[in-house]
C-alpha cells in the first residue's frame, strides 16, 4: 500500500466534504437572510390600516385593501378555472394515456409549460384577450393565472391517480360498473388527497406571480370588484411602489411582500403536509 | 488458537439494527486460504454478518455492531481502524452484478489506483492478470474499452469477481454471488472459488445448501440471528450434531 | 335475467364511457394545443416587426422607441449573460447542496434541510427582486463590487467583462440574485437523480476502499450524468425566463454594454417595463418578438432537459 497516494485521496475527499458542507450552509444563508430582511421590514408596516384601506397616493396614509382582495378574486378565479381542466386533462393522461400519440405529446408539453416562462403566458393572453376586448380586466389576470394552475394539476393528477392500485379499478370493473363511474367514483376518490395537493402548490405559485398580470390585470388604484376592470392586486402594487422613490411607498411594499410570502410558504407547508400524510398511509 | 490457522476470529460479536437484535453472540473462527459458507433461511443474520467484515453496515445509520472481530489478530471494529483501508483488504461481491458505469478496463484499475500508482504497463498486466483470475480474460481481451454493462449478467459478476482480486485483498466476501444468475454461469463461479481459494480467504453466503456442500471447507449454519452449528462442511453435511441443523439441511424446514 | 337484457341501459352506459373518454381528451390536447396557440400568437403579434426588420433585429444594439428603430442584441446578451452567471455559480453549489443531502446530512436533518431548500424555491420572485434592489445591491456596491474591480478588471482575457460602476446593481448582480433563485431548483433534481443509483452499486465501490467523494465521483455522478444536465437545464430554463428578480437589479439600461457591471436589460425584463405603456404598432411588435425569441430559447432549453431525464428513467428501467 501507497500511503502517500492515500493521504492524498483522503484529504482531497475532507476538502470536498468540507466544500459540500459549506455550499448547504450558503443556501441556509441566503434564505436566512431574505427571511430575516422580510420579517424586519415587513412586520413594521403590518397594522389594521393594511387590510382596511385603499392604496394610498405618496404622502397620504393607506393600505393594501384593494391589492388584496383583487389578488385574492384572480387567485380564486384563476384556481377555479384552471382545476378542472387540469384534472381532466390528467385523467386522460393516467386512465387512458396508455396507447396513441396524444399523451406522450402532452405529457411532454405540460412539463415544459410547467416551467416556461410566465411573463410569455402575459403576453399570450394580451395577445388572445386583451386585445381582443379592448381593455385590461381582472379576468384576464385570472385566464393568465389559470394557464399556470393547469401544468401543475396535470402533473400532479396524473402521477397521484397512477399510485391508485390496479387492482382497486379491477375490482370495481368486475361489479359492472362503466369506466366513467369507476374513475370518477373509485380511482379519483382515492387519490383525492394528492389531488389537492396538487391544487394546493397551484395556488401557492400563482399568488406569487407578478409577470403575467403586468399587461393583462394591470393595476387600479381604487376598490374595484368588478372583473371587467383592470383590478388592483398584490405583486404588481409592490412592484410600483417598491420601484417609486417615496418612503412610505416602500414600507407598503414591504408589508406586502411579507404577506404574500407567508401566505405562499403556508400553501407549501400545507401542501407537503397533505402529500407526506398521504405517502405515510400507503 | 493458533493465530497461523485463524484469518478472522469473531468473538461475542452483537449486532443491533435500531431496537432489533439481529446477531447474537457469534463467535467463530475463518482459516486462511479456505472457504468458509454461511447458510441459513432468509432473515438469519448471515449477509448481516458478512457484512460486519469490512463494516459495510456502517453506511447506514442506526446500525451499531459490539463485539471483536480479529483479523491477524487486530480488532477491526475497533475505531483506529481507517475503513477505507479496511475494506482495500476485505473485497466484496454482491447478490447482483454490479459494473461500475465505465468501461471494462476502467472497472479493474478503479480499485487498484485508490491505492498503488502502476505504470500503464504494469497496469495492463494487472488487469489482464485480473481478468484470468476471474476466468474473463479469453471473452473481453478484445473488448476492454467497452462499457461493463454491455457484458452477459455471468460475465459481468465475473467482472465483478475480476475487479475484487485485482486490489489484491486479503479476504474476499461473496454474498450470495449466484443468485441472479443462470445454473451455467453459476457453475463458471463456483470452479471460480475454487482456483481462487489457492490465494484468498473466502466467506460466501448463499441460499443453496448444495452449493455451500460443492464449494466450501467449512459451514455456518445460522438461524434467526444465532450460530446454530459450525464445523467442516464434510461433518455438517453428513453428521450434524443439532437437530435444527439436519431439519434444515435435509428439507424439512426452511 | 331482465337486468342484463336491458340493452338500452347498456347502450347509455357506454355512450357514457366514451363521451367522458372524449372530454378528458379534449382537454388533454387543449394543452397541447395551448402550446401552439401561444407560438402562433406571438408570431402574429411580432409579424410587423419582423417584416420591418427581418433578420437585422437579432443583430442591431438599437433600442430607440422615439425612432422606432429597434434590435434584440441588448436585450438577449442580458437574458444570456445573466443565466450564464447564475449557472456559473448555482452549479457547484446546487452539486454540494445535493451531495450533502445525498452522501453527508444525518438522517434527522435530511428532512428539515430538504424543506428549507424547497421554502427557498418557494419565495416569490418578487420578494428576489426586492430585497435584491433594497438589501443585497447597496451592500455589493459598496463592499464586494470596489474589490472585484480592483482585482479581476486588468485580468487579460476576462477583464473586460469585469467593468463599469461600483453601484451595486447590474447584470452581474441579476446573475447574482438568479444563482440563488435556481439553486433550489438544480439541488432538488440533483438529490433526486442521486437518490436513484443502487446501493448496490456504492457499496461495490465503498468495498474496493474508495472514500466518499471518489465513490460520487467516479460511480454516482457517471450513473446520473444525464439526470444531472437535465437538471441543470430546467435551472437555465428558468434562469432564462425569470422576470421580476432580474427587473428590479438589472438597471434597466438600453444602451449595449459588455461589462457586467453596467446596467443591462433582459427579455423578460424590458417586456416588464415598456409593454404595458408600449404605443406604436412597431414598438409593440418589436417587444413581442423578443417574446417569442425568449419563448423559443426556453422550449429548446427545457426540451432537452425533459428528453435528457427521461433517458436516464429509461436506462434505470432497463437495469432493473
Amino acid at each position: 500500500m501507497n500511503n502517500a497516494i492515500y493521504r492524498r485521496r483522503r484529504m482531497v475527499n475532507a476538502f470536498n466534504m468540507g466544500a459540500s458542507m459549506m455550499t448547504m450552509a450558503f443556501g441556509l444563508f441566503w434564505l436566512a437572510w431574505i427571511l430575516w430582511t422580510l420579517f424586519e421590514m415587513g412586520l413594521s408596516g403590518i397594522s389594521l390600516d393594511v387590510f382596511t384601506k385603499i392604496t394610498p397616493p405618496p404622502g397620504s396614509e393607506g393600505g393594501l385593501a384593494n391589492a388584496i382582495y383583487g389578488s385574492v378574486l384572480m387567485t380564486f378565479f384563476g384556481t377555479l378555472i384552471g382545476t378542472p381542466i387540469g384534472i381532466l386533462a390528467g385523467v386522460y393522461l393516467a386512465e387512458f394515456g396508455s396507447r396513441g400519440w396524444l399523451a406522450p405529446a402532452t405529457r411532454f408539453i405540460n412539463d415544459i409549460l410547467l416551467s416556461a416562462p410566465s411573463i410569455v403566458i402575459g403576453l399570450f393572453i394580451y395577445e388572445v384577450y386583451v386585445v381582443t376586448v379592448g381593455h385590461f380586466s381582472g379576468w384576464a389576470g385570472s385566464f393568465a393565472l389559470s394557464l399556470l394552475v393547469i401544468p401543475v394539476v396535470v402533473r400532479t393528477t396524473e402521477n397521484m391517480l397512477r399510485l391508485v392500485p390496479n387492482s382497486l379499478r379491477e375490482a370495481a370493473i368486475a361489479l359492472g360498473a362503466p369506466q366513467w363511474k369507476v374513475i370518477l367514483f373509485v380511482t379519483l376518490r382515492s387519490a383525492k388527497a394528492g389531488v389537492l395537493t396538487g391544487i394546493l402548490l397551484a395556488v401557492a405559485r400563482i399568488s406569487g406571480e407578478t409577470a403575467p398580470l403586468l399587461f393583462t390585470a394591470l393595476n387600479n388604484q381604487f376598490m374595484s370588484l368588478n372583473m371587467n376592470q383592470p383590478m388592483a392586486n398584490l405583486p404588481i402594487v409592490i412592484f410600483q411602489f417598491a420601484m417609486s422613490p417615496y418612503e412610505d411607498w416602500h414600507r407598503l411594499a414591504w408589508a406586502g411582500s411579507l404577506l404574500i410570502t407567508l401566505s405562499v410558504l403556508t400553501l407549501n407547508i400545507l401542501a407537503r403536509w397533505f402529500g407526506g400524510r398521504k405517502n405515510q398511509s400507503h | 488458537m493458533n493465530p497461523q490457522n485463524t484469518k478472522l476470529q469473531v468473538k461475542n460479536l452483537n449486532f443491533y439494527y435500531g431496537n432489533f437484535h439481529a446477531l447474537k453472540n457469534i463467535n467463530m473462527e475463518i482459516e486462511p486460504k479456505k472457504v468458509t459458507a454461511f447458510i441459513g433461511p432468509s432473515g438469519c443474520g448471515k449477509s448481516t454478518l458478512l457484512r460486519t467484515f469490512n463494516r459495510m453496515f456502517e453506511l447506514y445509520p442506526g446500525m451499531r455492531a459490539e463485539g471483536e472481530i480479529l483479523m491477524d489478530g487486530k480488532n477491526i471494529l475497533d475505531r483506529d481502524i481507517d475503513i477505507n483501508l479496511l475494506r482495500a483488504k476485505v473485497g466484496m461481491v454482491f447478490q447482483k452484478p454490479t459494473p461500475f458505469p465505465m468501461s471494462i478496463h476502467d472497472n479493474i484499475t478503479f480499485g487498484v489506483r485508490l491505492y498503488e500508482k502502476l505504470s500503464r504497463a504494469e497496469m495492463d498486466d494487472r488487469v489482464e492478470w485480473a481478468l484470468r483470475k476471474a476466468a474473463l480474460w479469453d471473452e473481453v481481451k478484445d473488448k476492454l474499452r467497452q462499457s461493463g454493462n454491455s457484458l452477459s449478467g455471468g460475465q459481468q459478476q465475473r467482472l465483478c469477481i475480476a475487479r475484487a482480486v485485482a486490489a489484491k485483498p486479503e479476504v474476499l466476501l461473496l454474498d450470495e454471488p449466484t443468485s441472479a444468475l443462470d445454473p451455467i454461469s453459476t457453475a463458471h463461479i463456483e470452479e471460480l472459488i475454487h482456483e481462487l481459494k489457492e490465494d484468498y480467504t473466502i466467506a460466501i453466503v448463499t441460499h443453496n445448501m448444495q452449493q455451500a456442500a460443492r464449494v466450501s471447507d467449512f459451514t455456518a449454519y445460522m438461524y434467526l440471528g444465532e450460530m446454530i452449528e459450525f464445523g467442516e462442511t464434510d461433518s455438517i453435511f453428513t453428521t450434524p450434531k443439532k437437530k435444527a441443523t439436519e431439519d434444515y439441511i435435509t428439507g424439512k424446514f426452511g | 335475467m331482465d337486468k342484463y337484457q336491458n340493452t338500452s341501459s347498456l347502450r347509455h352506459q357506454r355512450m357514457l364511457d366514451s363521451l367522458f373518454r372524449g372530454v378528458t381528451r379534449f382537454f388533454a390536447f387543449l394543452v397541447l394545443a395551448l402550446l401552439v396557440g401561444i407560438l402562433l400568437s406571438l408570431l402574429v403579434g411580432a409579424m410587423p416587426s419582423i417584416r420591418h426588420f427581418g433578420f437585422g433585429f437579432f443583430t442591431s444594439t438599437a433600442w430607440d422607441p422615439v425612432a422606432a428603430d429597434f434590435g434584440a442584441v441588448v436585450a438577449i446578451y442580458g437574458t444570456l449573460a445573466t443565466a450564464t452567471i447564475a449557472l456559473l455559480i448555482g452549479v457547484p453549489v446546487s452539486f454540494g447542496i445535493a451531495l450533502f443531502l445525498t452522501e453527508l446530512c444525518p438522517v434527522w436533518l435530511k428532512r428539515p434541510l430538504g424543506i428549507a431548500i424547497e421554502l427557498l424555491a418557494g419565495i416569490p420572485s418578487i420578494i428576489y427582486g426586492m430585497w435584491g434592489l433594497f438589501v443585497f445591491a447597496p451592500k455589493f456596491g459598496d463592499h464586494v463590487q470596489p474589490w472585484l474591480l480592483e482585482h479581476l478588471g486588468d485580468i487579460p482575457g476576462v477583464g473586460f467583462l469585469f467593468q463599469g460602476a461600483p453601484m451595486g446593481i447590474g447584470i452581474f448582480t441579476a446573475g447574482l440574485i438568479l444563482a440563488i433563485m435556481v439553486i433550489p431548483f438544480i439541488a432538488s433534481v440533483m438529490r433526486d437523480v442521486f437518490e436513484i443509483v443502487p446501493p448496490m452499486l456504492k457499496e461495490s465501490a465503498y468495498g474496493l476502499g474508495a472514500t466518499t467523494w471518489e465513490v460520487v465521483r467516479n460511480v454516482v455522478l457517471p450513473y446520473t450524468k444525464t439526470g444531472v444536465v437535465g437538471g441543470i437545464m430546467l435551472g437555465l430554463g428558468r434562469a432564462l425566463g425569470e422576470t421580476m428578480a432580474v427587473t428590479f437589479v438589472i438597471g434597466n439600461s438600453s444602451n449595449f454594454a459588455i461589462g457586467l457591471f453596467e446596467p443591462g436589460n433582459s427579455i423578460a425584463s424590458t417586456l416588464a417595463n415598456e409593454f404595458a405603456e408600449a404605443s406604436g404598432e412597431l414598438y409593440l411588435a418589436s417587444l413581442i418578438e423578443l417574446g417569442l425569441i425568449l419563448f423559443f430559447i426556453t422550449f429548446v432549453v427545457l426540451a432537452c432537459s425533459k428528453l435528457l431525464l427521461l433517458r436516464l428513467k429509461k436506462q434505470e428501467g432497463l437495469q432493473h
